[in-house]
């Protein structure tokens, strides 16, 4: 069993805690000047994506988990499974909706996505910062109104809902920031 | 992340911006000025030793001298603190002295800590550890002026800390209750951290609990237990308590004092007791520094020390919240 001491801890490392994969976010280490030294940790649940903090004796091991994050190509959606693929090794991983969870709303084939696997499973998908989406119902557009005020909702191929400029119209394909879930532009802008 | 190395073609720079270098020899000038107007006189002692402080709190860093008269190689330790040296001098009739010092911490990499770092530490014959509060606090009011305006700081017991801000007495209250108020006001309680000892439990409440309580103004925690006495004399009230004071100022620990242990006899046992603890934890055991014993059977006068972290009151000074901003080059600097 592969372990880390707590002098390894740094942000990004990978470990198990409470039988779940965890990766460290923040490694803060406190001492008194004549006392027991901590190291201060902010950890994030890889599966649930929660944000807890723990306390370490300075010098503690913990086991390490093995998670690797890795691009991979979204192919198609079987009703159960979201199906990616390694673009190198043509391997396939399918995804339950634990571990898509609100990356499906982003999801559309051929794009590459971030997907985090622990021992070889996938845990969680990221989307692509910026997505092209079609939008497949809106309001009818307003031509001529491209002060960008107000917006309209419009419902995107993928059914995510975004607001868009009013001169926006169903079949045009809109760029959007799946971090912020907000309107970037046009496709040709 | 601290200690890792920079990146980019401005890895070679300072981290620290010039308007803090100049801070920096500001409060060294003023630091000056100040034990000058006092007739403190100003020591340097050498940073290499042939013994090592026994703290099992404190691990010193070592290299190794290899030359005339040790061809087979001499371990000599990088001090953690000038304190022996300066001990030896004083026993030796220096007078009140001061020294500012770059010392070595192993294993002490942090926001608020480098493994280098530099101490003032000073010495004053026939003032007790209360008596030299004053005097921290009228240095610290003098080398802060135009940044901070210092007022004295509060004083409370390290015992008085725990009863307003736990309502635990870690006088008389066992491991066990600390244990469980840990558990139910912590985030997080370290799984390795068994009842076997009391201080660790301390510890972790001071540092995750107490200490980011303290708030901005200066306080000093006096009389601390005497299980955490390092090197202060053990006042035999009902409770024996050691004469030693910590000052924070806006949570951060600043300076630590002792009214110095002058018992050579004591002194020993004390590091016998140390080393013990390190073998018992599996660290190194060091070499016990006879030359401080014997400086202490020749005869300590009466005094108290304090040091204070330089590049921490630099923070203090310039509001930085990290140690790294306050010196030239830190540890993945350097």
């Amino acid at each position: 069993m592969a372990t880390y001491s707590t002098n390894e801890f740094k942000g990004g490392l990978k470990i198990m805690l409470d039988g779940d994969p965890c990766s460290i976010i923040e490694n803060e280490f406190v001492k008194p000047g004549k006392g027991q030294a901590f190291n201060r940790v902010k950890i994030r649940n890889l599966k649930t994506g929660r944000v807890i903090e723990r306390t370490f004796k300075s010098g503690e091991s913990v086991e390490a988990a093995d998670v690797m994050e890795t691009d991979m190509q979204y192919l198609y959606n079987d009703g159960e499974f979201w199906h990616f693929m390694d673009p190198e090794s043509y391997e396939q991983v399918a995804a339950d909706a634990n571990a898509v969870a609100d990356a499906v709303k982003w999801l559309k084939e051929q794009d590459t996505c971030l997907v985090t696997l622990w021992n070889g499973a996938p845990i969680s998908v990221t989307p692509p910062n910026f997505v092209m989406l079609e939008v497949s119902d809106t309001d009818p557009g307003l031509r001529g109104d491209t002060s960008g005020s107000g917006g309209k909702p419009a419902t995107l191929q993928t059914g995510a809902v975004v607001r868009v400029p009013l001169f926006i119209d169903i079949g045009e394909v809109v760029k959007v920031d799946t971090r912020t879930g907000e309107y970037v532009g046009r496709a040709r802008d | 992340m601290p200690g890792t190395d920079p990146a980019g073609d401005n890895a070679w720079r300072p981290s620290a911006t010039a308007e803090v270098l100049k801070l920096r020899a500001t409060l060294l000038a003023r630091i000056r000025t100040f034990f000058d107007q006092r007739a403190v006189l100003e020591v340097d002692t050498p940073a290499l030793s042939r013994f090592g402080g026994t703290d099992p709190a404190i691990e010193p860093l070592c290299s190794t001298y290899r030359g005339p008269g040790h061809g087979d190689g001499l371990p000599l330790y990088l001090h953690s603190s000038p304190e022996f040296f300066m001990k030896r001098l004083l026993a030796a009739g220096s007078g009140p002295i001061y020294q500012l010092a770059h010392v070595f911490r192993n294993g002490e990499l942090g926001r608020r800590h480098n493994p280098e770092f530099m101490l003032l530490e000073w010495y004053r014959p026939g003032l007790d550890d209360q008596a030299l509060m004053d005097e921290v606090d009228a240095l610290l009011a003098f080398v802060l002026q135009g940044r901070l305006s210092y007022r004295p700081a509060r004083r409370i017991s390290y015992r008085q800390w725990f009863l307003d801000g736990t309502g635990l007495d870690p006088w008389t209250d066992d491991t066990a209750t600390f244990r469980r108020f840990a558990e139910q006001k912590l985030a997080s309680v370290p799984a390795t951290l068994d009842d076997s000892a009391l201080d660790p439990w301390l510890d972790l409440l001071v540092t995750h609990w107490l200490e980011p309580a303290l708030g901005e103004a200066p306080v000093f925690i006096h009389d601390y237990p005497a299980s955490q006495a390092a090197l202060a004399r053990i006042r035999r009230d009902e409770v024996p308590v050691a004469e030693r004071f910590e000052l924070y100022i806006g949570g951060i620990e600043l300076a630590n004092g002792f009214h110095e242990l002058s018992d050579a006899q004591q002194q020993r046992q004390r590091f016998e007791q140390e080393n013990r603890v390190r073998e018992g934890a599996g660290q190194a055991t060091l070499p016990i520094d006879r030359h401080l014993l014997a400086a202490l059977q020749s005869g300590l006068p009466d005094c108290s020390g304090v040091a204070i972290g330089f590049d921490r009151l630099v923070m203090v000074a310039a509001g930085l919240p990290d140690i790294a901003a306050a010196m030239p080059f830190p540890f993945n600097r350097a």
